[in-house]
């Protein structure tokens, strides 16, 4: 049996978080059990940008967060423990984690449960029809595209208009899909604003609001969805049918907290979100087992997760101590402009406020800052965008590469293009540069790593 | 038809069975004890992929059979069997009684039927029970009396056919999958069976256990006159966190005439609850197709037997296809026809074999046996191996085992599918299995990955790292349900 102060369960933002803010509430040793292969949680297959805004103040990609996050977290003095999966956690706060090294048994003075989200499955939500092949989530096409190099689809029909689902939508369409029709149930896309605008606008996607997916055709092999308009109570209504001929479904229905490990502790559990039963310091309703992120409520940013993580750290830390915790402002995390940006605006994404910006032709309104003038005017004369993809290594694996800037809008297709057919040797440090582009006045921008990877050892 | 100058290398056997559902595999156990040489052809991509995979996994006991039927007599000889060979064969059993629920005096009547016929069939312990008994053995379900039947039992119908199929195969059984049949003729007192892609496989003696095809396959044998009308029947599986409210199959009070058991609720050896099935004649034979009015009939039917049920505990859906000889006005049932056809001698026809073929499927084997043991000399073999041991299950373990487990193979250490608990190392062993089945499917229904709440939105990337990094496959080669249902279109870059 290892003894620690602190055992947190995940390693994604919160888990790392919260190990940061235990060490600094004065912990002595703190350990992170990560079922996967590396820490970072979810980041690292979100190549895309706009993680760091509100902890960095910067535009970082997931992988750059989580490499952030990661290196927080171990100058803290954390100990994180990757491929170990918790089997049994119990009321006296003794756990059992399976890894390739064994059967781990861990005593600790508080608990602390980050252990994020899960996706709304096809299954949860009864699509009639057949289930073949090309169904997949949001977050399992977002690990094959981004970290595995398997693309599901050519002609692709993205149901829900979550984050996940938008990203992928822009993700797939830069790799070479054709994205068929994003059907969102209700009468507003259900994701952030900023993303219905660079995602979905951008790449002139067709989005079929207060439509759902009604039934799902191809025997063995998905061939076509049928989509309908719902009613108010969200049911298709007859004859507003038509059929999307498509080889991949991709669903981005909702998220669900993910606490299989919280029920093995007996932690309440709420019975409509999903989410833990805490209290206001984030305790849950077993003494000295805390949680914290998307366990206990899924948010709009990792940012926020983050924030929550070190404050659970900290008052797990009280607890064992029986000293006075702080409490969570329950308004934050969930505070991001969502749906249709308003007519004629250009949503900023300088911040997560996210402002609907106007100019009437003379003047700009709508912005909370002066920064946004400056956005609102580049978006009006030349908007430009920073470039998110892969590369492939010479191993054969995927590395999260960005530009270093934001380029002229027009200009991401092409870059990604550029990127296609290179392969970048490992070790490689997030920040390395990996191609400069240039045009006849000299660079214009570099595509930098935004990951740090590891070479491959011999096997 | 062909002519047989147009034969390739034609492969001989005493014995070809089509189909290989849990008629053909349980056949194909049986007649493997004796020196025989036995071809299995199957038109999927694995076993069980129609009615034997798409049920609700119950050992039934025998009582809804009409008196003198095959389908009572052989259901009773299969039940009173079927945890030996669930022991022989290492297969996930349980017996845990069943109760079928009256709501008013016309149920009550019905039941009281019910155990008179029962008890004409041979089933043991069938019995009344009041409300009281009712909410004790099955607190939280309606109902105002109930009939009690000791002796049905729950099992793994995968486990049970991937286990008769793969301990044939131990014995000399060669399974062909995909390898439809698309004609048959006669040859010199035997068979020849010719495949969609054009293998030709001999035979003296030709058992067609084709399930929703079997009608098919007798009339390209030369015997025409069966009819099989598909009758689907849908399915909801229920989230493990309903587990708890039920531990006994409960059904309904049976209604005459409908042709299945009503909308039950059955608790599964794996821990998820499955609602159904409904019963509805459909025109097309593979079409697993759920249907939004059926799924709502579900949901209300279920939670009028057991009112804790939620919508908000499926995690997914499946439906079967019943091979019916009743057609759709006459309803109800027929009974199995088992019997080699006078007028075409070698022919063995298992034709409607229904529910509860998988209860009677070993005495249905025995009964083929005794057929064919007419037509050829059967000699046991000396080294017939009757038992198999499925690997350890890392979840059923304790944790002592676990670690222990692990301590000796790493990969029992690596979780894959958190939701079922299932290891690497069990992932390995249904990806190398002695049938050599590389589909999604495959690997789900042995080692029970992506069948939990996140529809393998966790070990499904897994899964698929490893049959490319490990196993070799593009990407574009990995298929869900065998050929024609490719995953994916490639790689990314």
């Amino acid at each position: 049996m290892e003894k620690c102060d602190i055992l947190i369960i995940g390693a994604g933002p919160g888990g790392l978080a919260a190990a940061v803010g235990a060490r600094k509430a004065g912990a002595g040793r703190v350990v992170i059990l990560e079922r996967d292969v590396s820490a970072g949680g979810i980041l690292n297959q979100c190549v895309h940008d706009g993680f760091g805004l509100i902890r960095y103040n910067e535009q970082l990609t997931g992988p750059e967060y989580a490499v952030r996050a990661v290196d927080e977290a171990l100058k803290a003095g954390a100990e994180i423990l990757c491929g170990h999966q918790v089997i049994r956690i119990s009321e006296d706060k003794t756990v059992a984690a399976a890894s390739r090294y064994g059967l781990k048994r861990f005593s600790a003075g508080a608990i602390i449960l980050a252990t994020g989200c899960r996706e709304r499955t096809r299954g949860a939500i009864s699509i009639p029809g057949s289930r073949p092949a090309g169904v997949f989530t949001a977050g399992v096409i977002q690990n094959f595209v981004n970290v595995r190099n398997i693309m599901p689809g050519r002609r692709v029909v993205i149901l829900g208009s979550g984050d996940i689902g938008m990203i992928m939508a822009r993700r797939l369409t830069l790799e070479g899909a054709e994205i068929r029709a994003v059907v969102e149930v209700l009468p507003e896309p259900a994701g952030l604003s900023r993303n219905v605008s660079q995602c979905i606008y951008d790449y002139g996607i067709p989005l079929h609001c207060s439509h759902t997916v009604s039934r799902i055709i191809g025997k063995k092999k998905l061939e076509a969805v049928e989509i309908s308009e719902v009613d108010e109570n969200m049911h298709p209504i007859q004859g507003t049918e038509q059929i999307i001929e498509c080889d991949a479904l991709v669903l981005s229905v909702g998220l669900i907290p993910e606490n299989e490990v919280a029920e093995i502790a007996g932690v309440r559990i709420d019975t409509r979100s999903n989410g833990t039963v805490t209290d206001e310091f984030l305790q849950t309703s077993v003494p000295g087992i805390f949680s914290c992120g998307n366990s206990h409520r899924v948010m709009d940013l990792a940012d926020f997760v983050s924030q929550q993580g070190e404050l659970v750290g900290y008052n797990a830390v009280a607890y064992i101590n029986g000293s006075d915790m702080k409490p969570w402002e329950e308004s934050r995390g969930t505070s991001m402009a969502k749906g249709f940006p308003e007519p004629d605006t250009v949503t900023c994404t300088l911040c997560p406020n996210g402002c609907q910006i106007r100019f009437d032709g003379e003047k700009y309104e709508g912005n909370h800052c002066p920064r946004g003038v400056k956005f609102a005017e580049e978006e009006r004369i030349s908007p430009k965008r920073m470039v998110t993809t892969t590369v492939k290594t010479e191993d054969g694996r995927l590395l999260p590469v960005r530009t270093d800037r934001a380029v002229p809008k027009e200009s991401v297709r092409d870059v990604v293009q550029s990127l296609k057919n290179i392969s970048v040797r490992t070790p490689i440090k997030c920040g390395d540069i990996i191609l400069r582009l240039t045009d006849a006045s000299g660079e214009t921008a570099a595509v930098i790593a935004s990951s740090d990877m590891y070479q491959l050892l011999p096997m | 038809m062909f002519a047989i100058s147009e034969m390739s290398s034609m492969r001989q056997n005493d014995i070809i069975i089509i189909g290989a559902g849990g008629i053909g595999c349980a056949i194909a156990r049986e007649l493997s004890r004796y020196k025989l040489s036995i071809t299995v052809l199957e038109k999927e991509c694995d076993i069980a992929a129609g009615a034997s995979g798409r049920n609700s996994a119950v050992v039934h006991a025998g009582f809804n059979n009409r008196p003198g039927s095959l389908m009572a007599r052989l259901c009773v000889e299969g039940n009173q069997g079927f945890e030996d060979i669930c022991r022989e064969l290492d297969v996930p059993f349980k017996n845990t009684g069943k109760i079928l629920v009256a709501f008013d005096d016309e149920d009550i009547r019905i039941l009281k039927g019910i155990i008179a016929q029962g008890e004409q069939n041979g089933c043991e312990g069938l019995r009344m029970i009041g409300e009281e008994e009712l909410k004790r053995l099955a607190p939280g379900v309606s109902g105002i009396a109930g009939m009690y039947s000791p002796h049905t039992s729950i099992f793994d119908p995968f486990a049970y056919c991937v286990a008769l199929a793969e301990n044939a195969a131990v014995n000399g059984v060669d399974f062909c999958f995909d390898s439809e049949v698309s004609s048959i003729c006669r040859n010199d007192g035997g068979f020849i069976v010719r495949t969609a892609d054009g293998r030709d496989f001999g035979c003296s003696i030709l058992i067609n256990s084709a399930g929703l095809g079997s009608d098919r396959i007798s009339e390209m044998a030369g015997v025409s006159g069966y009819r099989i009308y598909p009758c689907r029947g849908e399915y909801f599986i229920m989230d493990k966190v309903a587990d708890k409210l039920l531990d006994i199959p409960v059904y309904p009070a049976p209604k005459p005439g409908i042709g299945g058991l009503g909308v039950h609720l059955t608790p599964t050896m794996h821990g998820n609850i499955l609602i159904g099935p409904s019963a509805e004649y459909i025109d097309d034979r593979d079409d697993y197709s759920s249907t939004a009015p059926i799924m709502d009939k579900l949901i209300t039917e279920a939670s009028e037997l057991l009112p804790a049920i939620e919508r908000r505990f499926i995690i997914g859906n499946y439906a079967g296809i019943r091979p019916k000889q009743a057609p759709p006005g006459e309803g109800g049932y027929r009974d199995f026809v088992i019997k080699e056809e006078e007028t075409c001698p070698g022919l063995i026809n298992l034709i409607g074999i229904e529910s509860p073929g998988l209860t009677a499927s070993m005495p249905i084997a025995r009964m083929v046996r005794d057929i064919a043991e007419k037509k050829l000399d059967l000699v046991e073999k000396d080294d017939f191996i009757a038992e198999r041991k499925t690997p350890p299950r890392f979840r059923d373990l304790t944790e002592e085992e676990q670690a222990d487990l692990i301590s000796e193979d790493p990969e029992y250490g690596e979780i894959m599918c958190r939701c079922q608990k299932v290891t690497k190392r069990e992932i390995r062993n249904a990806i190398e299995n002695p049938l050599g089945v590389r589909s999604i499917t495959a690997i789900k229904y042995r080692a029970w990955a992506t069948t939990g709440r996140c529809n393998g939105g966790y070990c499904l990337t897994r899964i698929v790292d490893m049959l490319v990094n490990e196993y070799g496959m593009k990407p574009e080669e990995i298929t869900y349900r065998g050929k024609g249902g490719e995953l994916f279109s490639g790689e990314v870059k």
